[in-house]
């Protein structure tokens, strides 16, 4: 089999050319040397099956980023036939440095010259053959996005697949950038032609009303509210369709097929196995929705607008603007956002963003707000309290940036590409929803499944208590972690409710229901009788702050691929909670007892 | 003068681009090297960053990274 690799500068519409030239049959790959995951896909050229690697978007390949590394990485301990160069061609000025590196490094290759037909807009002209010429290997012009010139292209690395593998020379070997500099002069000025003044173009137009100094702020916060209501008015109710159906699946198929199954047995396929997948595919409806509104605000140009707008503010957290858009995506579920922050090519920044995520007061958490505050609180005072909720996970947030920004350094400074305002294609953003939904079910979804699992044997085992009670091993740990739940005034019953809240905040109030020994109806009742203000505000706070839920944590560990990280992101959590609850229940009751 | 000076709406050459090696080649591969023109579009509110223009890219660059590229005063 014959191996393409796709390299070029990030914003040249690599991934698009990628997506048209393979279909929707790539999938992730691992690689020798590298710790990331590249897009590959196998397909039929010129009667060979052929290999296609997506590599990263890199600015050149001096391996001070963690994406050059990759590359690095990626073309020494992996052969090739063909390394196909994407540039924009209205960025040639600059983007054929890449190209001139990439030449010393003695790989068979061809040069794709993409978006021509925004360079025709801008009046830039570009002589293909000089260019051919001056650099040595052959030159293709297309619009990946619209298909122009597609086929040529192709023909063109058909043509030039090379039956030899071949790896990079030494990347020791560098040309400085000042010699590099005037070759790039050189032919920037004998092959492309840039008109003196750009004409005016539509995207300085929309964006001296979306950058405008007052207006621009205001109609962020718009677009970002439009694309919450959007994704969550939308993606919530399937969410509940989902739900519905399973749980309709379960009772009227999966139970009867067990109903001669041993109590035990049936109790672990349905509320261990059956619900833990119920889980991991009660999240997709939203994945996929998020992804596909993401795509609209990333490929449209947005996203680096946005951190534009808010830096100011972000900078002093250690954070970028666009932290805070997966911060506020997070209020309605913090998986999808967690996933968005790839967007990041800064490890540490990718990392500080993941750890303030969980704060985000997520919809299953206001489930469970929604229903103590009505329970507890008189209908005057919910909604501050509900309010003062939401301060505090913001509060959370940025305490938590602030504190971690100096271990978590942001080491790139931040130099965004602001490109015009494109229209999305559907086919890319369709197709990247569907790989991360698919990723979200291969990466995650063992690790919640397992998760579920571990929690039903803690609250059934051993067998001869009834479910969730005192008995079960759960109830011995809420015996245990009493001396810890007792000063911040969480009782024994509700600190196993919060043990189910770790698989999944909204599953709370079910399980107090369950552990109360009653229906959800009559809970309301219950509890409050059973706690006073201060103990419901206390748990409420804990519940805010602690612990992520599971698959929040599975997808935290996907995507940091370290383990170090992911305890980090359990335990600091933890503790806040504990010590903010702690605090607040400690004053409250001095206060108030006094 | 440097970058973070330079009036918005005006344009000037670059002088000269400090900072660490990564900082100057990855502001090199973004255009901004030597003698290219480069054009303050907008700046941010409250200390934020500015939006400059150096061929045909738009690029967003704290304050702390403009002040980093030195200009070549513009001839009245």
């Amino acid at each position: 089999m014959k191996r393409i690799a796709l390299l070029g500068m990030p914003n040249t519409g690599k991934s698009t050319f990628f997506n048209r030239l393979t279909g929707a049959v790539a999938r992730v790959g691992n690689w020798p040397g590298i710790t990331v995951d590249l897009l590959t896909a196998k397909l039929l050229m010129g009667g060979d099956m052929v290999e296609v690697v997506d590599l990263p978007g890199i600015y050149n390949l001096h391996g001070y980023s963690e994406d050059e590394l990759v590359v690095r990485h990626f073309l020494e301990k992996n052969p090739i036939n063909l390394l196909v160069i994407v540039a924009n061609a209205t960025q040639l000025d600059r983007q054929l440095a890449l190209v001139l590196q990439l030449k010393d490094l003695g790989l068979p290759m061809v040069l794709l010259l993409n978006m021509v037909d925004e360079a025709k807009r801008l009046g830039i002209q570009i002589e293909q053959h000089k260019l051919e010429h001056a650099l040595g290997i052959p030159v293709a012009t297309l619009s990946a996005k619209h298909g122009i010139g597609f086929p040529w292209a192709r023909q063109l690395i058909e043509r030039n697949l090379n039956d030899t593998l071949a790896t990079a020379a030494a990347f020791s070997a560098f040309a400085s950038d000042d010699a590099l500099e005037a070759r790039l002069e050189e032919l920037v000025r004998d092959t492309v032609h840039v008109p003196v003044t750009l004409s005016e173009t539509i995207t300085s137009r929309l964006d001296r009303l979306l950058l405008h100094p007052l207006l621009g702020l205001p109609l962020f916060f718009l677009a970002m509210y439009l694309m919450f209501q959007a994704i969550y008015t939308i993606g919530t109710p399937m969410q509940n369709a989902v739900e519905w159906l399973l749980g309709l699946l379960k009772q009227d198929a999966v139970a009867p097929l067990l109903a001669h199954a041993s109590p035990v047995i049936s109790s672990f396929l349905l509320e261990g196995i059956y619900n833990g997948v119920g889980t991991v595919l009660s999240f997709l409806p939203i994945i996929v929705l998020f992804f596909l509104f993401m795509g609209i605000v990333e490929d449209s140009g947005y996203l680096s607008r946005a951190a534009f707008l808010v830096d100011a503010f972000m900078s002093r957290l250690g954070l970028d603007g666009r932290s805070f858009v997966m911060q506020l995506m997070g209020f309605g579920c913090n998986v999808p956002a967690l996933m968005g922050t790839r967007v990041m090519r800064s490890r540490g920044l990718r990392l500080l963003t993941m750890l303030i995520i969980p704060f985000s007061l997520c919809s299953a958490r206001l489930q469970v707000f929604i229903f103590l505050t009505t329970a507890v609180f008189s209908p005057r005072t919910a909604p501050f309290v509900l309010f003062s909720l939401y301060c505090m996970s913001f509060f959370a947030s940025f305490l938590t940036a602030l504190l971690y920004r100096r271990r978590l350094t942001n080491d790139e400074p931040l130099l965004l590409e602001l490109p015009p305002y494109r229209f999305p294609t559907w086919r890319q953003m369709v197709m990247r929803s569907w790989h991360e939904a698919k990723g979200f079910v291969r990466e995650a979804g063992g690790f919640i499944l397992l998760g579920v699992v571990l929690v039903w044997f803690l609250t059934n085992i051993p067998f001869s208590a009834a479910p969730a009670s005192a008995h079960t091993l759960a109830g011995r740990l809420a015996t245990f972690m009493a001396p810890a739940f007792h000063p911040i005034g969480i009782n024994d019953l509700m600190s196993i409710a919060l043990l189910f809240g770790f698989v999944a905040k909204e599953v709370v109030i079910g399980a107090l229901a369950v552990i109360y020994g009653t229906n959800e109806g009559a809970l309301s009742g219950i509890i409050a009788t059973h706690l006073n203000w201060i103990e419901a505000y206390s748990f409420m706070l804990f519940v805010l702050i602690y612990t992520p839920c599971l698959s929040a944590i599975a997808v935290l560990r996907q995507e940091s691929k370290s383990w170090r990280f992911t305890a980090l992101a359990v335990a600091w959590p933890l503790f806040l909670a504990w010590t903010v609850s702690f605090v607040f229940y400690q004053a409250a009751t001095a206060l108030i007892g006094a | 003068m440097t970058l973070e000076q330079l009036a918005t709406g005006q344009c000037a050459r670059i002088a000269q681009v400090e900072g660490d090696e990564p900082l100057r080649t990855r502001m090199f591969a973004l255009g901004l090297r030597n003698g290219r023109e480069v054009a303050v579009i907008r700046r941010a509110r409250l200390g934020g960053p500015l939006q400059i223009r150096v061929g045909s890219t738009d690029l967003i660059v704290r304050r702390r990274e403009a002040r980093m590229i030195t200009l070549i005063e513009p001839a009245a």
